[in-house]
């Protein structure tokens, strides 16, 4: 098991003394986390961290998950979608079980906390079968254009809560609870960012046939167009006029339409070019994302509005320049022009990479900056301290 | 070298920010706003931009500075905010005429209002400090330096700033503890002349550091 003390020796000095320093305040405080499941990205992978480190502190954390039936899935499913802005249709009834399904599962679990946090949309209407301590709703996702009538609906619930956890201003909407910003944060230590050897690189990117023999560009995301794979293709075609270089697109695909057809259009251009290398990886391929970022030689994360991406901080806490697209979480990871770049277009991506091919130095230089940020900003000591800071604003 | 009766106690800090529903799209909604947000908010868009910005260069200075910069592309303007110093003033409301009268005077000059890229939008936010003690109090100059230097930035940052700014201490309490716990008026004076402006937390600990290990070997000698 991993323990706050391992830490130190990643985390900015300090850190982890301020973190029992705060744990001193709040010991006696009780935590409960509520999610919709225990695995996947967003909440799950967070608390996966997050929850042992609360425990091996001293604070009793418990993290309980909620459920439903069929119905119930496919109503949350549609409404996270509509309030990322996706057009939804939602039938009173549907939202009527959904809150139903919360009823029955208040009935099921311990609510009593001195904070009880709900994470993202499936547990959120348990607000309604509050205790005495204090309830925060985290929202993992960008819910700034949200459908204006399923907010309508969702707002009434958000607002019996005492506060907000949004991962960046913008990702906000109008409230009349408190709104804190904690950002999202990677686990040096886990699987997917721990340090491994150039010996287990080459035998992990063996494994998945990449050969390390000219320079990797990498980008890491879902096969959807949101991601814009296909923009970071046409930008890899318009610097191998000049350079020599791979491209790996590793990423895990969808069942759904979209996610399909942009598989389908990946494997067309990688057909014709030996060089366009596609990678469909299972989502728990953890090691072997850490391999191809540390094999990568500039890694692009050329999303288009897409939440806050913490793929970018992965990538420089692994020493390497990101070029980036605009918005959302990329732009507060990236610094343009000091651990990478903030492109607009497929040309701005194109122009980047060559000049930084055409300036290795810089790719070092870039790297090592980006590795300081992500150590400053973007490590779980960041969060758990910012969490413990929470927790001691709220609950004193 | 004398032994104070009230140790130093070096407090550590971490920021929670909160966001407001206070947006600019452009330079004269960043004017409106900057007239009605709570002082907390100009506090943290300048003072705070140091905890920020920590190892990185303060290259803006605040961040009205940098989204004028980046987000506005309007250089003028940037530099005009970059400029400002909020330690030079003697209170958040000062500091805030200060930037209102800027971004006034500068939308007098152009025929329209620069408005920011796509995206760009400046969401207002505040800040609460949550503080922790840190390490070993001092009641020496040998061992205020011993703490000094192995403490978390963000006590820098608390006692050289936050302690000015919003805590009513104008000195600062490294300052303040040397003039009037240690009798050491002379060095009180010269670290109360360290520039906190357009510098890194660390820069700031080196220069007190320098100066405390000044003032040591010199009565060592």
């Amino acid at each position: 098991m991993i323990r706050l003390d391992d830490y130190r020796h990643v985390a900015p000095p300090g850190v982890v003394d301020i973190i029992l320093r705060l744990t001193e305040r709040v010991r006696d405080r009780r935590i409960l986390h509520l999610s919709g499941g225990r695995f996947g990205e967003g909440p799950a992978e967070m608390l996966t961290t997050a929850v042992p480190l609360f425990q091996d502190l001293g604070v009793d954390t418990r993290w309980e998950i909620t459920g439903g039936d069929a119905t119930f899935y496919a109503t949350t499913a549609a409404l996270r979608a509509a309030l990322e802005g996706a057009e939804r249709v939602l039938a009173d009834e549907a939202l009527a079980h959904y809150v139903e399904m919360n009823r029955i599962n208040a009935k099921k679990l311990r609510l009593d906390a001195d904070m009880v946090i709900v994470h993202d949309v499936q547990p959120a209407p348990l607000v309604g079968h509050r205790g005495d301590g204090r309830w925060v709703w985290r929202c993992h996702f960008d819910a700034s254009r949200a459908q204006r009538r399923v907010w309508s609906f969702f707002r009434q619930i958000i607002n019996q809560y005492d506060a907000a956890v949004f991962s960046l201003p913008e990702f906000g909407r109008r409230l009349s609870v408190p709104q804190y910003v904690i950002h999202p944060a990677i686990d040096p230590l886990s699987e997917k960012n721990r340090e491994i050897g150039p010996r287990d690189v080459t035998t992990i990117l063996g494994a998945l046939r990449v050969a390390q023999d000219k320079a990797l560009l990498l980008q890491v995301g879902a096969f959807t167009r949101a991601q814009d794979p296909l923009g970071v293709v046409n930008a890899y075609r318009l610097v191998k006029k000049h350079y020599d270089v791979r491209l790996v697109l590793a990423g895990t695909a969808g069942d759904d339409r979209e996610s399909l057809e942009v598989l389908a259009d990946l494997r067309q251009a990688a057909h014709h070019d030996p060089d366009i290398v596609v990678l469909e990886l299972p989502p728990e391929a953890h090691l072997q994302i850490n391999a191809l970022q540390r094999a990568a030689t500039i890694v692009l994360q050329k999303s288009v509005r897409v939440g806050f991406q913490l793929a970018a901080a992965e990538a420089m806490w692994k020493g390497k320049p990101v070029i980036a697209g605009v918005g959302g979480g990329l732009s507060q990871q990236v610094i343009n022009d000091v651990t990478g770049y903030v492109v607009h277009s497929v040309e701005g991506a194109a122009f980047r990479l060559r000049h930084l091919l055409n300036n290795p130095e810089l790719i070092a230089r870039m790297g090592a900056a980006g590795r300081e940020h992500v150590r400053r900003a973007f490590l779980v000591t960041r969060h758990l301290m910012e969490s413990l800071a929470l927790l001691a604003h709220l609950t004193e | 070298m004398a032994t104070a009766l009230n140790p130093f106690v070096f407090i550590g800090c971490v920021e929670l920010r909160q966001a407001l529903d206070r947006h600019a799209l452009d330079e004269r909604e960043l004017m409106d706003r900057l007239e009605d947000v709570p002082a907390g908010s100009i506090f943290y868009h300048t003072h705070g931009y140091f905890l920020r910005h920590r190892p990185l260069t303060t290259a803006y200075g605040n961040d009205f500075a940098r989204w004028a910069a980046v987000e506005v592309r309007d250089q003028a303007l940037a530099e005009r905010l970059a400029v400002v110093d909020p330690f030079e003033f003697r209170d958040l409301e000062n500091l805030r005429e200060e930037l209102v009268t800027i971004v006034h005077d500068h939308l007098r000059g152009l025929t329209t209002v620069p408005r920011a890229e796509p995206g760009g939008v400046f969401h207002f936010q505040q800040s609460h400090i949550v503080t922790v003690e840190l390490g070993p109090r001092a009641t020496t100059l040998a061992e205020f330096r011993d703490g000094l230097a192995g403490v978390d930035a963000s006590a820098i940052y608390f006692h050289m700033v936050e302690a000015r700014a919003r805590l009513g201490r104008p000195s600062g309490d490294f300052v303040e503890w040397m003039r009037t716990s240690l009798g050491l008026a002379a060095l009180a004076q010269r670290i109360e002349r360290i520039d906190t402006f357009m510098t890194s937390l660390e820069r700031v600990r080196a220069r007190v550091l320098s100066l405390v290990d000044q003032a040591l070997e010199a009565h060592a000698a």
